[in-house]
């Protein structure tokens, strides 16, 4: 392969007026546009010259057909020259560096000499001079005489948006292109300005492009009616002020005239090129609305740059809220029927399949699996409706192709904003179902951040068999569990998985007969598993843990420890009282409880094992009915959480209120030592600090105590702990908080301490340290906070919201940069890292040449795991 | 004034001059062209410590947290 070729340099300069006429086709001297008759009148907005939009006509300049023509450049000749608005500050500088009698850069040849070796150094290097230049301007200005005329300067004064002000006297444009014009090329240079491809006059306009009609094509309204762009209407009020300009000056009108005309000349050459310019009215249409003119165009989201050239819009595409359903897989997508008579995959006719497509084509374009357009083998496309399907299902051929309707099945692409990783677009299977919105399985909500709170989605079809199997090798969920971020899966049990197979697996409760085939029901079993053992009166019991493992896949053999794990001081590993040490062999989970680590999105070490030593098929099949189960589980049980679930006895209440007293206590206790000079300062604090540091541990602890003391009586039957301790949602500390303290509301790490003058509020004295006054919440969210507890919460509170916010537009940005800095770079089938010009960048991807979904965690458990496996098949041949 | 030696400094990776055949061998594995590889500046100091002229490959040896070790090729400009 060799280096394609490269852009040597790229150079911006100014145009002159001699080549705005050299690039010119016509020079447009009337206002009109069209005759009575429909055609463009010669040497008017719309010459025939400078493109065509018209189909089947051709451009006059070079021939081309619409589409082909990329249009020309013609010009108006301005009667009176114009300043550019987007110049108008330079124009500045430059008016007050430059003598105003001999134009000369208002510096000695000594300093000029000197910016001049600056300037050309940092354009050796490679840097920009605008530091010099601005210095330079700074410096000129300064003088008050010309250091080589002798003329006394006057100060300039400059009023937005376009005068420039000297003595009292506006200068005109003209006045001040005469003195540009004689600035000497060496000056220019030192003014940041190559004379050759920018000089100063150049700012000065006295000739207006016109831009190509096919930049600003005219649209023939339904009515007949010719409605023209917008740049369009703007050169036309140029051109004619232009024309009066012209006439008045010719019949010597009053130097007032000439004036006001000049400036309303100014006025349509400024907003033709920015209509947003601030001191400058805004050019409207005659309906009120503002025109959008040259800069509108290229700036901003849905400019030029942003919207047209980064972003694009899509066919075969829709829209619509998310909402959940568990019984779907995975891999599957609900659509709704509207939707999937929209959207459409197209299919070529051949030999074998054209009676199967006939039947979809005689269905036509409103029974569901029908089709939408058939394309003839000569490309033409004709809309199938229920009048001429069955007369067109007799003609389809081989060659010719049809659009038919999404069904059950097809693979399209379902994505949800920000798209922030490569999950945030994956390949699901289509559902056709009623109703109005896409439904995905809860446990793809993680990788695509979504919930169910209004969140939108779209879902786009593939049209090509590439593009087809691309999404179903690269894109499917099921190659998408595992994430390159962590090396872990992403997809799993959120939620009331996770609560349900905590309750299920759980313990050892019997479960009788009828139940086992009720949890069972969606995913029967070929037989019923070994029943644990028999009640009382003979009956046989099985036990959760049984019932679980009817979805893990057979030979699965894996130990770890639950998420609710205590982390005792010594495990007791098998031998655990709290269930929740997990054993699993030959796909048997005999001991431990299934929870978030066991099956939870981010953690999910059974998803983990499962995807790695099978297939993403079989992870995806294990997940499937994972959830099926854990529903099932979760309604076996019944789970509920009430306002009476934070309820506490009210000797746990008094504990709670006693340790708060204390605590409160003990601040003014180190308060008063502090006063009284005995407090202690922890090393590297001061004395303020570290009391602040005391009483902030001080109250720590007490809402940690109330935590424990709440916690004491609220066990595994109350259902906030059964979702904290399994990993579903929610923590201990969450608890706390609505049963039996809320804490300290703090601001940066600290108590609160804004406020009013030596206090926080005024229900406070000045100087007061105490807890009360600085942001404890004794209170629990269930009994209600006092009035100045609700505000120093609403404080606290207010940070975080502000902290999420900042972050989100930080991360987006870095995002942003980092993805255009490295959106070119490919990983090779060799493992290089190259760039699109096929310059290496890495010799191994990450120097180690490891994908991190792919890797398995390279811990003591896999080499333990490897032996027990050899062990196991060499002891069986042996 | 006594001279640093600069490839003794334990942030600088060991860079080796490759003769013409093996800076061949290295372009034939990866089938690209040595404007393809990274670049070094004649003047670079490690550079000049091992006497590279225009033209040559220089191989790198870092030390690397993910892979212990990994290999780089530069070629050396001007």
């Amino acid at each position: 392969m060799t280096v394609p070729k490269r852009i040597g340099k790229i150079k911006f300069g100014l145009i002159s007026p001699q080549e705005f006429r050299k690039m010119s086709v016509v020079k447009i001297i009337t206002a009109d546009t069209y005759d009575d008759d429909g055609f463009p009148i010669e040497m008017g907005l719309m010459d025939p010259r400078l493109g065509v939009i018209d189909p089947g006509l051709r451009c006059r300049s070079c021939g081309g057909r619409p589409g082909e023509c990329p249009g020309h450049f013609g010009h108006i000749d301005l009667i009176a020259p114009v300043i550019h608005v987007g110049f108008a500050k330079i124009i500045r500088k430059a008016l007050r560096g430059a003598c105003r009698e001999c134009s000369r850069l208002m510096l000695l040849d000594k300093e000029k000499e000197m910016y001049l070796q600056q300037i050309r150094t940092l354009e050796r290097l490679g840097q920009l001079s605008d530091e010099i230049v601005n210095k330079v301007f700074a410096e000129a200005r300064k003088h008050k005489i010309c250091p080589y005329c002798g003329a006394p300067q006057q100060e300039i004064k400059f009023e937005r948006p376009l005068s420039y002000i000297e003595e009292g006297h506006k200068l005109t444009p003209s006045d001040i292109r005469d003195r540009f014009e004689k600035i000497p090329d060496d000056d220019i240079i030192i003014m940041g300005m190559n004379p050759a491809t920018a000089r100063p006059e150049w700012m000065i306009l006295t000739v207006l492009p016109v831009p190509p009609v096919t930049m600003r094509p005219s649209i023939t309204l339904e009515s007949g009616q010719r409605s023209e762009d917008d740049l369009t209407h703007k050169l036309v009020d140029i051109i004619r002020i232009n024309q009066r300009f012209q006439e008045n000056r010719e019949a010597g009108a009053p130097q007032l005239i000439i004036e006001d005309l000049w400036e309303l000349l100014q006025y349509h050459v400024t907003t033709f090129l920015d209509n947003t310019v601030s001191g400058v009215p805004p050019a409207r249409h005659r309906s009120g609305r503002p025109l959008k003119t040259l800069s509108q165009r290229l700036k901003g989201k849905e400019g030029r740059f942003r919207g047209s050239l980064s972003g694009k819009r899509v066919n075969f595409s829709a829209r619509t809220v998310i909402s959940p359903d568990p019984n779907l897989s995975i891999n599957e997508v609900g659509v709704p029927l509207e939707v999937a008579m929209e959207l459409s995959v197209p299919i070529v006719i051949n030999a074998r399949n054209k009676e199967a497509i006939k039947v979809f084509v005689r269905r036509g374009p409103d029974r569901h699996p029908g089709v939408n357009y058939v394309t003839r083998a000569d490309q033409r496309r004709i809309k199938i409706t229920s009048k001429n399907s069955e007369e067109i299902a007799e003609q389809i051929d081989a060659g010719w192709k049809i659009d038919r309707q999404l069904t059950d099945g097809d693979t399209v692409l379902f994505n949800r904003q920000p798209s922030l990783h490569r999950m945030s677009i994956m390949a699901h299977r289509v559902k056709v179902m009623p109703y109005k919105t896409f439904r995905l399985n809860p446990a793809v909500c993680p990788p695509y951040n979504a919930d169910f709170d209004g969140d939108e989605m779209n879902l786009h079809v593939p049209q090509t068999e590439e593009a087809r199997a691309e999404a179903e090798i690269l894109m499917r969920v099921q190659e998408n569990i595992l994430s390159p971020r962590f090396g872990g899966p992403i997809i799993g049990g959120i939620h009331d998985y996770v609560t349900g197979s905590f309750l299920l697996t759980h313990g050892y409760k019997p479960i009788d007969r009828e139940d086992v085939m009720e949890l069972l029901k969606k995913f029967p079993p070929n037989e019923m598993p070994e029943p644990k053992g028999y009640l009382e009166d003979g009956e046989p019991y099985w036990i959760g843990k049984q019932v679980f493992s009817t979805v893990l896949p057979k030979g699965l053999n894996l130990t770890f420890k639950a998420d609710f794990c205590l982390n005792c001081e010594s495990c007791k590993h098998e031998e655990c009282e709290n269930d929740a040490f997990v054993i699993i062999r030959d796909g048997q989970l005999l001991k431990g409880t299934i929870d978030a680590e066991a099956v939870g999105a981010f953690k999910g070490k059974i998803t983990d094992r499962v995807i790695k030593e099978y297939s993403p098929s079989v992870a995806s099949e294990f997940l499937d009915r994972m959830t099926l189960l854990a529903l099932r589980g979760i309604m076996y049980a019944g789970f509920s959480f009430g306002i009476d679930d934070e309820d506490i006895p009210t000797d746990a209440a008094d504990q709670i209120d006693e340790t708060t007293r204390t605590a409160k206590e003990n601040v003014q206790r180190l308060i008063e030592a502090y006063k009284a000079g005995e407090l202690e300062p922890l090393p590297g604090r001061t004395l303020d600090e570290t009391l602040e540091m005391r009483i902030m541990q001080t109250l720590g602890k007490a809402r940690d105590n109330a935590g424990q003391i709440a916690g004491r009586y609220l066990g595994l039957d109350n259902s906030g702990v059964v979702m904290a301790v399994s990993g579903a949602r929610g923590s201990m500390l969450n608890l706390t908080q609505m049963a039996a303290c809320v804490g300290q509301q703090s601001v940066r790490g600290e108590r609160i301490r804004r406020g009013y003058a030596g206090r926080t509020l005024p229900h406070f004295r000045r100087g007061d340290m105490g807890a009360e006054a600085h942001g404890f919440v004794e209170s629990s969210y269930k009994d209600g906070l006092s009035p100045t507890e609700f505000f120093f919460h609403a404080i606290g509170g207010r940070e975080g919201l502000v902290d999420t916010a900042i972050r989100t537009s930080q991360s987006g940005y870095l995002q942003r940069r980092l993805v255009n800095a490295l959106q070119d770079l490919e990983v090779k089938y060799d493992g290089t890292v190259q760039e699109t010009r096929g310059m290496i960048v890495q010799f191994k991807y990450g120097e180690d040449g490891v994908d991190a979904s792919r890797r398995d965690y390279a811990s003591p458990d896999n080499v333990k795991r490897i032996i027990q496996k050899i062990l196991k098949h060499g002891g069986a041949k042996s | 004034m006594t001279k640093f030696a600069v490839m003794d400094h334990e942030s600088v990776p060991k860079h080796t001059l490759l003769s013409p055949e093996e800076s061949e061998v290295v372009l034939r594995t990866y089938g690209i062209e040595s404007p393809q590889l990274p670049k070094i500046h004649v003047t670079d100091p490690a550079a000049k410590e091992i006497g590279a002229k225009v033209g040559d490959v220089i191989k790198i040896i870092r030390r690397s947290p993910t892979a212990k070790q990994s290999v780089f090729y530069r070629l050396v400009i001007d």
